[in-house]
């Protein structure tokens, strides 16, 4: 029954008993926090208090505070929604489509990912909101009776489906890693001594007591929230890239988008993933639990992605001059060769052959590597975006109308302040949440844990 | 479980799930009704040495998913083609047939939306979990790595359940 093949690498590193699994996730909700971790959350929460800033100064002057002009409409902001988006959508297929396809490697790394996934997607959704100037009255894109003529939203439009798939998104990623942080809270709570922090988690846990017939329910709930969260996350950056590919702007009106735009998102959400967990096993210890394996498999999905996406430039480009259309062709051309011509080699650069180092073992097994390529993985995906929406949009059909864009400091300083925030947030999640899905995790531990499975075999591998 | 408080039961604690499978399978061969099982993490195959019912729970999530289709279908025919039809690009919206390609991805997400929402909001209610709640877990081990089974108390219920490997047996 816990039996799994010798050919397997044990994913928990270790001679662990379920004791230990406990103790080992508890531990940085139980223990002061690391230096390091004040160091990292002091540098986050000044630049996210830099970005409050220039979101305030935003609101409270305008749009007219962005580089914004007549011809580029939407740049950094909408640049930086599409890229949180992105970010947020590995979260999802780690722990939707890697259950579906039960592979037990998702275990050690679902639980921050999802909280990854939540956490950038908030980023991405204050651009739109803060792009609408007036704030206050963002509650109009949902359709309710009003007395304006009985004004509703257009259901035809695109930017109205991204509202849908956006929220939709939001909760669901919110209540499934929830669910499954019950009976991880419920730890904490039973092991807590401090009678506030006992308190919290008792109300975090909603009574979770573990009996046969909730877990029964609860394995169900996980499996359909992941057969219904598998198709979500694939409409989310379709419809994203819809905002584009329905629109007629040269470089915009492409079948393709949908396709390439989520595998683009997966490319830099693993990027991200990586970024995050490798910070985190150093800090809270947890190497025996993110093994290199786990970052090996994360990197083969990265060079993957990198290599779809390759695909996808060359058949733009490909595309672009085999339909014959002029002001199609121009626009790739403008992109190569334009004015913006280091935006889309550094996207190139970035995205198409940084990945491909990752076929070399060594390479994809080396940390530093690793986490050096995540970092470029995730400009040059940034740097996809403005590619698409800034280089599409600068040159007009009317050349008396062409420009150019430069970000002002406040575009750089709402940017920034994202970054801060996501950190913030998920720096705060580390501290105060299990980071590891433990109960799922103890299911494993007699299959694919290291001591375990020699004790299955010992005679040796075979 | 509501007489739970009432009725005297036996709790016996054990160590690993295979013990606590093969225990529950024991002591229902003997005739022993297993009240409840306590665990850190789900037992495969444990719902039904229990003798559980398999849950609904899939099923009902379904239902709020054709609800969550049926009020996409609704507010969209309403709103762009029944109170104040309009020519947007071209769409035509004279009927809501001709103009449903549009809405295909609204009618996807809310169809997601209610059957995940509605579905947790179930599985929430049928268990008995909110903020705040109570630990439902007589012992706090119980989330750690003990194992707990809760029989009715009666004749011969002790002995059996060291028979099956408890290592801690107490009667509440």
């Amino acid at each position: 029954m816990h039996y799994e093949s010798n050919v397997r690498e044990p994913l928990i590193l270790g001679d662990k008993s379920y004791k230990d699994i406990t103790v080992d996730v508890a531990r940085p909700v139980e223990t002061a926090a690391p230096k390091a971790w004040w160091i990292v959350f002091s540098i986050s929460l000044v630049m996210f208090l830099w970005g409050v800033g220039c979101i305030m100064y935003t609101i409270g002057t305008g749009i007219g505070v962005w580089g914004l002009n007549k011809t580029v409409g939407w740049a950094w902001d909408i640049t930086n929604f599409v890229w949180w988006v992105g970010i947020g959508h590995a979260g999802t297929l780690i722990s939707a489509v890697l259950l579906l396809f039960r592979q037990k490697w998702r275990m050690a790394i679902n639980r921050s990912a999802e909280a990854m996934t939540i956490f950038s997607v908030i980023q991405a959704g204050l651009f739109p909101l803060i792009h609408m100037g007036r704030i206050w009255m963002a509650y109009w894109v949902f359709p309710f009776p009003n007395q304006y003529g009985s004004l509703w939203v257009n259901f035809n439009s695109p930017l109205l489906w991204d509202v849908f798939a956006i929220s939709t998104y939001l909760t669901v990623s919110t209540v499934f890693w929830y669910t499954g942080l019950i009976p991880d809270f419920a730890m904490i709570r039973d092991r807590a001594i401090n009678p506030v922090q006992k308190h919290i988690y008792r109300i975090l846990s909603f009574g979770w007591g573990g009996k046969a017939k909730a877990w029964q329910r609860f394995e169900e709930v996980s499996l359909v929230l992941a057969g219904l969260a598998t198709p979500l996350v694939l409409s989310v950056h379709t419809i994203v890239s819809m905002d584009f590919a329905t629109s007629i702007i040269p470089g915009w009106h492409t079948t393709i988008f949908p396709p390439y735009f989520v595998a683009g998102a997966i490319f830099s959400g693993f990027a991200m993933v990586q970024t995050l967990l490798l910070i985190v096993r150093k800090i809270f210890k947890m190497e025996d639990y993110i093994t290199i394996q786990h970052i090996e498999m994360m990197n083969i999905v990265i060079m993957v992605t990198g290599s779809i996406v390759g695909v996808a430039y060359i058949t733009e480009l490909f595309i672009a001059w085999y339909s014959g259309v002029e002001y199609e062709q121009y626009a790739f051309l403008n992109r190569a060769t334009g004015p913006y011509w280091w935006a889309y080699w550094s996207m190139m650069t970035c995205n198409v052959f940084s990945p491909q180092f990752m076929w070399f073992k060594k390479l994809r097994t080396n940390l530093i590597f690793t986490f050096l390529i995540s970092i470029v993985v995730n400009i040059g995906m940034w740097f996809e975006r403005f590619v698409i929406i800034v280089t599409s949009l600068h040159r007009d059909y009317l050349p008396s109308s062409w420009s150019m864009f430069s970000p002002t400091f406040v575009d750089i300083g709402i940017f920034i302040g994202t970054i801060g925030f996501f950190f913030v947030l998920f720096l705060l999640y580390a501290r105060t949440f299990p980071v590891i899905a433990q109960a799922e995790l103890k299911t494993i531990l007699k299959s694919s844990g290291e001591s375990q499975k020699k004790h299955h075999d010992p005679h040796g591998a075979h | 479980m509501a007489h739970t408080e009432h009725t005297p039961v036996v709790r016996a604690l054990y160590l690993d799930d295979d013990v606590v499978l093969d225990a529950v399978k024991n002591l229902r061969g003997k005739g022993i009704k297993v009240k409840e099982v306590y665990s850190p993490f789900p037992i495969h195959g444990l719902d039904k040495a229990m003798g559980l019912k398999e849950t609904r729970i899939a099923m009902a999530a379904f239902m709020y998913g054709l609800i969550g289709l049926t009020v996409a279908i609704l507010i969209t025919s309403y709103m762009m083609n029944i109170d104040w039809p309009q020519n947007i690009g071209g769409k035509p919206s004279m009927t809501w047939g001709m103009n449903m390609p549009a809405f295909v991805p609204i009618m996807f997400e809310l169809t997601v939306f209610f059957a995940a929402h509605l579905m947790v909001w179930t599985f929430m209610i049928i268990n008995k979990l909110y903020p705040g709640a109570a630990p439902q877990n007589p012992d706090p081990r119980t989330t750690d790595h003990h194992f707990m089974i809760e029989v009715a108390a009666g004749e011969g219920v002790v002995d059996a359940l060291k028979e099956t490997g408890a290592i801690e047996i107490a009667e509440a």
